[in-house]
């Protein structure tokens, strides 16, 4: 499989995603000017600070002309991942439900955390059994300002009855004050995926964890 | 071109860790008896059309989910 990597100006994770994409399948740039995404059977958008992260997270790389291609490539049911910046452009964009705000304690974490996935979230993402949790956890580094998840308690209620909510930090892993703990969410479909956590520094032994590389092969399952 | 100001602050109910900050410090500075402060935006601008500023706000300037705008015509 091919796998397309956005890069807009200001994005900083692009090369580490890039790396964890090939090994699983090639993997290309696609430069944030591009509005054909070509031949890509999955998109990532990847961590850093898009366009600087002026106004909010994420706003405004949501109207490049790649992440338009990509709202379209989603809504044909093309497998997309957001990661960290990738996670608020998806949410600004209106892919996933929610938004990502200061740290409760403003402050930028970078560190270790466990992951808890939820309901098929380890597999293939699209067909999960909601309300089925596996047990073992993922290892997998944060390091960000603005991941504190938030959605109106009735949005939250929805995405969870609709088996949405893809990854939990671990009890008492919780960074940066996420609702119900929540560190990743998909859409409704299930092919568009949104985490802030970074599964692209957890795929080699030397950075002490490959837990990283379960996130793409869930991802690389998720066309629907 | 018509100017105008938007403010932009979050809505209530969500926590706003840069206003309590600026809240937490000021007793410090011996400013007692200062609370709920709210941390917002401001942008100034000049648009061709004002029309369309209601719109642009909800698009770009603004994220109806978690902020609140209001347009002043200057």
């Amino acid at each position: 499989m091919i796998w397309g990597v956005l890069q807009f100006p200001g994005s900083c994770d692009e090369r580490d995603a890039l790396h964890a994409c090939s090994l699983i399948g090639d993997a290309r740039l696609v430069w944030h000017e591009e509005s054909d995404l070509g031949d890509v059977d999955a998109v990532v958008v990847p961590g850093g600070f898009s366009y600087g992260d002026y106004l909010r997270a994420g706003a405004i790389a949501r109207f490049s002309p790649a992440m338009e291609a990509v709202a379209e490539f989603a809504a044909a049911g093309g497998p997309v991942l957001g990661i960290c910046n990738g996670f608020q452009v998806l949410c600004e964009a209106g892919l996933l439900p929610g938004a990502l705000l200061l740290n409760e304690d403003l402050r930028f974490h970078c560190r270790q955390v466990e992951l808890i996935p939820e309901s098929g979230a380890d597999g293939h993402f699209a067909t999960a059994n909601v309300g089925q949790t596996t047990t073992r956890t993922l290892s997998i580094p944060v390091k960000h300002g603005e991941g504190r998840y938030w959605a109106p308690d009735e949005v939250l209620d929805e995405i969870e009855a609709k088996g949405q909510v893809a990854y939990r930090y671990a009890p008492g892993q919780n960074p940066n004050g996420s609702a119900r703990d929540i560190a990743g969410v998909r859409n409704e479909a299930g092919n568009v995926l949104g985490l802030m956590p970074h599964p692209e520094h957890a795929v080699d032994p030397l950075a002490g964890s490959t837990d990283g590389l379960r996130v793409f092969e869930a991802v690389a399952g998720a066309r629907v | 071109m018509a100017k105008a100001r938007v403010l932009i602050r979050p809505k209530e109910g969500i926590l706003d860790p840069q206003g309590k900050a600026v809240e937490r410090a000021l007793p410090a500075l011996g400013f007692e008896g200062v609370e709920h402060v709210r941390v917002g935006r401001m942008v100034e601008l000049e648009a061709d059309d004002p029309e369309r500023l209601s719109e642009l706000c909800e698009k770009l300037l603004a994220n109806p989910l978690i902020e609140d705008f209001e347009i002043e015509q200057l």
